[in-house]
């Protein structure tokens, strides 16, 4: 027969503080194991939705980066023949040719320049590309030096403001607006007409060329034409996956961090629930007793303590989740190191990762619980009751 | 002194549970000093940097070449001393996974400005000067992979197309804990003889005849191109690693608040310990009030246990921090070349583990000096 679970709450109740602590403990644990996935998991997905199933990056053979990337203007063209490409309501293939240069920006307030990404598109980005959306002023104008910046890099920057004119290798560009782009690292990035910035930055030559499936399943045939293509030395990629590849350098060293911290800060936890699960048997060794004598089986005593403590931890474990939810949304930049550039993105807490979470501080209870629990179950009755 | 086998002998009652909090007070230093770590050897990364070597990349963005042409002119730069160039190879070795530093530079002026930093033994680098395919390696990078001399190396060019492959001549160690040794250097003829009307150096190194020269020297550079094709931007190496390392943003801040994340939830297990022992102990403290032992005495008696906990621990989790890194070479993928835990790190830890000493100790033992005896003998478990 099982013991009831009142018995365990109220138990705990008794002990208020030595109650709370553990389960505070717990709650730190939980808190920091949620941040530090939330860092890499809001990093990742700023890439990710970067990339649409639908379209094709197409860079040069061998290239892992934008960065590393080269494609003539002639391979542009060939690439914008190929059949599988979707057409814009006028007849045109929907395909983006880009520059991609990280670029030397001077930061708000005084300090190190930052390496920021200028992209060279022409107009016909805004459709290739997805999401992008003016926040304030309008697009850039063919034919002039003018550029727009995302909304999550432009507060860094000094003369970002719309009408602002910023410096970038050696001239000035007029900010003609800011865009967003759904939270995608689009948004840590300055855009301005191919035409302008190709003589200024790195000659005549793309870095990447992007496109719009006409059917996204005929990513295989696209990816076979392109790269059996004798004229062209190029690899292509779904865009989904490539700007998923491109969190891996920062997202290893943030998975391994996580994981780091939090096991060892793991360890002392539980280490203190064990303390205060085996205090708890301790001190109600008599009471155990009448538990058995009153029939319960060792069984159920096992599994009473087992309990006890694992509602503790999940107590700590959802008051963890509470404690670390507001972090969803703060903005944090670091350098991804794939582009050599700045990216800012937010903490992006999902309930996988709150669920993660409880789950840990699940497993944190019943491993400080167990042997404590073994322990109040081969209670010895007639010692224990005199 | 008198009192240390009673204090010792609280200690043992409960063995498991002072093993569990001093293991506990270990973790959380063992780990606040390797998160601190991270932090001091970034800074330290942005100060070991030469003061009498310059870098002189170009002004519009790193990726960009210089032209050949600069070499002549920046010797001709008074207070230069030595030239020499590099390139970012980025290479892959198998998977992508296996990142270190790939580069190519002008092997033997390279070598001559960087003498001091590391050390390669003479027939390793005459057979490398010597030989247009061959590459040095750090020490660690070829324990890493299992490598040894003579042994072909191939790595898939990510901005220079193609699989390149290359012999390894030489094995150095760097003797400058900055100079990582995750790193793999070949000749910059390899890679222009094959793109001869594109690849440039990436970037130059200057060595200055005198370090109060510099400020001088970044002036004349940038004002003499700045108005070409190719400006540039120059500043010694230290303000270079500098740049680094504010690029990885406000990881101090973040390495720093999980410290005291740590600090703090280890606080609660020390404490909760000490609170149960104290508890379970009313009794005895009153009949030791009883047979004469003062309040004071008492309020020490809690404090030393206390203390014991969090300095062994202290000693545990700092000294394992100290010997680890070192002993594993740890280096996270080459970011961080030569990570170890600094004395002042270990000078905070003691704080620390001083600071949670008292805050844990503090209640029970207050609470041990300010029961009255009657009370406590009194008290019913």
């Amino acid at each position: 027969m099982k013991i009831p679970l009142v018995y365990n709450v109220r138990s705990l109740i008794r002990r208020p503080v030595s109650s709370a602590m553990t389960a505070l403990g717990v709650a730190l644990v939980v808190g920091v194991f949620i941040a530090m996935l939330a860092l890499a998991n809001g990093f990742k997905m700023a890439l990710v939705r970067t990339g649409s199933p639908d379209n094709v990056i197409v860079l040069r053979k061998g290239a892992d980066s934008e960065l590393s990337s080269g494609i003539s203007r002639d391979n542009a063209e060939i690439i914008a023949a190929l059949p599988q490409i979707a057409t814009a309501s006028d007849g045109t293939p929907l395909v983006s040719p880009e520059v991609f240069v990280p670029t030397n920006l001077a930061s708000a307030g005084g300090g190190d320049a930052q390496l920021v990404v200028t992209r060279g598109v022409t107009t016909r980005a805004f459709e290739v590309r997805h999401g992008i959306r003016i926040t304030e002023g309008r697009f850039f104008a063919p034919g002039r030096d003018e550029v727009i910046i995302g909304t999550a890099i432009a507060p860094k920057l000094a003369h970002s403001a719309v009408g602002d004119t910023i410096q970038m290798a050696g001239r000035g560009w007029l900010v003609a607006g800011h865009f967003s782009a759904g939270g995608s690292a689009f948004e840590s990035e300055m855009w301005g007409e191919n035409d302008q910035l190709m003589p200024v930055l790195r000659g005549q030559v793309y870095q990447v060329v992007a496109f719009r499936l006409k059917d996204p399943s005929q990513f295989e045939a696209a990816k076979q034409a392109l790269e059996n293509d004798p004229r062209l030395q190029v690899d292509a990629h779904r865009e989904s996956d490539f700007y998923a590849s491109q969190s891996l350098v920062l997202r290893q060293i943030l998975n391994f961090l996580a994981f780091f911290i939090t096991t060892i800060m793991a360890v002392g936890a539980v280490f203190g629930a064990i303390n205060t699960m085996y205090a708890a048997v301790a001190s109600r060794t008599s009471e155990i007793a009448v538990l058995l004598t009153l029939g319960f089986k060792p069984r159920s005593v096992l599994a009473s303590f087992l309990a006890e403590a694992t509602f503790l931890a999940l107590v700590g474990g959802l008051v963890g989740c509470l404690v670390a939810i507001p972090i969803n949304g703060v903005v944090t930049s670091t350098t991804n190191w794939s582009s050599f550039s700045m990216i800012a993105f937010s903490f992006l807490v999902t309930p996988r990762i709150l669920v993660a979470g409880v789950l840990f501080a699940v497993v944190m209870g019943v491993l400080g619980g167990f042997f404590p629990a073994r322990r109040a179950s081969r209670v010895p009755v007639v010692q224990a009751i005199r | 002194m008198k009192f240390l086998p009673l204090v010792w002998a609280n200690l043992t009652r409960h063995k498991r549970r002072s093993v569990l909090t001093t293991l506990s007070v270990a973790l959380a230093l063992f780990l606040f000093a390797s998160l601190r770590s991270v932090v001091t050897t970034l800074r330290a990364s942005a100060e070991v940097g030469s003061e009498s070597r310059m870098i002189v990349q170009s002004a519009k963005a790193i990726v960009f070449f210089l032209p050949m042409s600069y070499r002549e002119r920046l010797l001709a730069v008074p207070g230069v001393k030595a030239v020499t160039w590099a390139d970012w190879f980025g290479g892959v070795y198998q998977d992508p996974k296996n990142f270190f530093a790939s580069f190519a530079a002008d092997a033997e002026s390279y070598l001559d400005i960087y003498r001091s930093d590391f050390t390669l033994p003479a027939d390793q680098r005459a057979a490398f000067v010597k030989e247009r395919t061959a590459c040095i390696v750090g020490q660690h990078l070829l324990d890493k992979y299992g490598w040894h001399l003579g042994q072909n190396v191939t790595l898939q060019g990510t901005i220079f197309q193609g699989d390149w492959t290359f012999t390894i001549r030489g094995v150095y160690h760097a003797t400058n804990p900055s100079f990582s040794e995750d790193a793999l250097m070949f000749h910059y003829e390899v890679i222009y003889e094959k793109y001869p009307n594109w690849v440039q150096p990436g970037w130059y190194v200057l060595e200055l005849k005198d370090p109060s020269l510099a400020q001088q020297v970044a002036a004349t550079i940038d004002s003499e191109f700045k108005n070409s094709s190719d400006p540039t931007k120059t500043g010694t190496e230290r303000a270079f690693n500098a740049g680094f390392v504010t690029m990885w943003g406000n990881v101090s801040f973040l390495m720093d608040s999980i410290g005291m994340a740590v600090v703090f939830a280890i606080l609660l297990v020390a404490a909760n310990s000490m609170m149960l022992s104290a508890r379970e102990r009313t009794n005895e403290v009153g009949v030791l009030k009883t047979i004469g032992f003062g309040d004071r005495l008492l309020f020490g008696l809690v404090m030393a246990e206390a203390g014991g906990i969090a300095l062994v621990g202290a000693a545990l989790g700092l000294g394992a921090a100290t010997v680890l890194y070192p002993a594993i070479h740890f280096s996270a993928m080459g970011f961080l070349p030569g990570f170890s835990v600094a004395p002042a790190t270990l000078a905070l830890g003691v704080g620390i583990a001083v600071a949670l000493a008292l805050a844990s100790g503090l209640v029970p033992a207050v609470s041990a000096a300010r029961l009255s005896a009657v009370q406590a003998l009194r008290h019913v478990e």
